[in-house]
């Protein structure tokens, strides 16, 4: 019992971080109709940008610096790569985000180099006692702080005047315009707001172990993330986020003594068989606006 | 005060839909736009309020000018924001969201008077207030297209583009939107009022235009119109002798609009 509960705080800790990526690519989602796959290139130049700044500012003051440098960054893709496609087919914006990601994946390369950069993160991989668990500080801060994080942004949506524009131009485009909503400005917005999200992601993902180049990849298990949830619905994508976190620690803490026949590390691999699954199922997952199609 | 002068609007580089269309919206009136469907009545709003570019259409000559000024070239969110606005046809409400919300989106370049511009569109539609807190969605359609116009005064527009207000509903409930238009005119938005319920449309309007196949093809004052043989036949469906004109005549049917010969 304890092993299992230790096992579902870590799967909410690590759930939490795909929550953060998938919030990111269902808020471009919803505002553009395109799968952003520049999300994995932004979430390691936050990580990469935490660990530059973190020597000169500290940690604490590195985060929210390297997320709202992030979230320029994503500000500037849209404007220059995104902005000009609008009205093209969304088939070839997704491939031109597939591009940009190529393209800052390699700039921020030449400056992880070959090493493991480290966040300078407090936590590391300290644990702490809650009653008679053990486990892992990290993994509480991730879902602490994406807890915070969440609740920020659903009020953003719910009560500001951007965040009402943002809904109404996800909803229905037009009739945003009308009302005077400048769609162009709705776009920057999700793009700089999925930028800042990435890249407090990607500084979780560099908590303790740190992040090298190869690290991109965990971003895509945000994917999974919002198959499960529903592309266009943002409780969708946290709740499918930390899903996806508690299904993969599960098997981590149990694939070995259950089903050994399964190979070692199934757990990687877990999230996209969940993926597969709902794919077969539930298409538009579990909170996602069903597409009605007549033949 | 909204004045439009020889506009040309061509779809797609190539449908000319809109081909020399003039027209004044005087301050503080009431101005119908009557025509049948496919006449270019939304697109000539949909010019007028900067909504051509999603749907592919642009000015290809003429001008508009709102209190003196061009705003043929200015994009939607500066049009409304010099008080022009448009409620478009089929109500097209956030479904989505609250009704309150709905309004708030209404808001969104006046965020100052927001808590006036709600107010006054309370006190004007109170039906919204008791249920400010619904899903719009759940709205009936009446009730729909008060919010869709009450949506576009929270902007608070000089002048308010309406498209076919009546479209869908019951005879009540048109009296009712017809009511709540003069009334809103009578606090001091002009108004264009684009309808295919002619009678309706006349009834509150100072002035009318007639449009067809992009072209207006008669203008003159609204009483005059609906005295207007033509009109009493092509837009109200009256013979000439004021009663309904039965399918049987429609066989024998000779009479040929004025302004095409």
């Amino acid at each position: 019992m304890k092993g299992l509960l230790e096992t579902l705080v870590r799967g909410l800790g690590n759930g939490s971080v795909y929550a953060l990526l998938a919030l990111g690519f269902v808020i471009i989602y919803k505002a553009t109709r395109v799968i952003s796959f520049a999300q994995p290139a932004l979430m390691l130049a936050g990580a990469v940008a935490v660990s530059y700044l973190v020597e000169v500012t500290g940690f604490w003051l590195a985060v929210p610096l390297a997320a709202l440098m992030i979230a320029l960054l994503a500000l500037g893709i849209e404007r220059v790569c995104i902005r000009p496609m609008v009205g093209r087919p969304v088939f070839v914006v997704a491939i031109i985000t597939l591009g940009v990601d190529v393209v800052v994946r390699v700039v921020v390369n030449a400056f992880i180099g070959r090493d493991v950069r480290q966040m300078g993160d407090p936590w590391g991989f300290d644990q702490v006692s809650l009653g008679p668990l053990v486990v892992q500080q990290r993994w509480l801060a991730m879902f602490g702080v994406t807890a915070v994080l969440v609740a920020l942004l659903f009020a953003f949506f719910r009560y500001t005047r951007y965040g009402l524009a943002m809904r109404a131009a996800a909803y229905d485009q037009e009739t945003a315009l009308a009302q005077g909503v400048s769609v162009g400005a709705v776009f920057a917005m999700s793009w700089a707001l999925a930028g800042f999200l990435a890249a407090i992601a990607g500084m979780f993902v560099g908590t303790g172990q740190g992040v090298e180049q190869t690290s991109w990849i965990i971003a895509l298990k945000a994917l999974p993330a919002i198959i499960l949830g529903g592309l266009d619905s943002l409780g969708g994508a946290v709740v499918g986020g930390l899903t996806i976190g508690i299904v993969e620690s599960l098997f981590q803490s149990y694939q070995g003594e259950y089903a050994p026949w399964l190979g070692q590390n199934f757990a990687v691999v877990s999230p996209y068989v969940v993926m597969l699954l709902v794919l077969l199922v539930r298409p538009y997952g579990l909170f996602g606006t069903r597409e009605v199609e007549r033949v | 005060m909204l004045d439009v002068r020889n506009l040309e609007v061509v779809y797609d580089d190539v449908m000319l839909v809109l081909r020399g269309v003039s027209l004044t919206v005087p301050r503080g009136s009431i101005v119908a736009l009557l025509g049948a469907n496919g006449a270019g009545k939304t697109t000539l709003l949909r010019a007028l309020s900067g909504l051509l570019d999603v749907h592919d259409g642009e000015i290809t000559k003429g001008s508009i000018t709102f209190d003196g000024e061009p705003i043929h070239h200015l994009k939607p969110a500066e049009i409304v924001k010099r008080g022009v606005s448009q409620v478009m046809e089929g109500r097209r409400i956030l479904a989505e969201l609250t009704v309150e919300e709905n309004l708030r989106v209404g808001g969104h370049t006046a965020p100052k008077d927001l808590a006036a511009n709600l107010e006054r569109v309370y006190g004007l539609f109170p039906v919204l207030k008791r249920r400010s807190k619904s899903v719009a969605g759940y709205l009936s359609g009446g009730e729909q297209q008060m919010l869709a116009v009450g949506r576009a005064l929270m902007a608070g527009p000089k002048c308010l583009l309406l498209d076919e207000p009546s479209l869908g509903l019951a005879p009540a409930m048109v009296a009712q939107i017809r009511d709540l238009i003069v009334e809103i005119n009578k606090q001091g938005t002009t108004v264009l009022l684009v309808e295919q319920n002619a009678t309706m449309a006349l009834a509150i309007a100072g002035h009318g235009y007639v449009m067809e196949t992009g072209k207006i093809v008669m203008d003159k004052p609204a009483a005059e119109l609906l005295a207007d043989e033509d009109i009493k036949e092509f837009y109200l469906g009256l013979g000439a002798e004021g009663a309904a004109r039965s399918f049987r005549e429609v066989k024998h049917y000779k009479r040929r609009k004025r302004w095409l010969s």
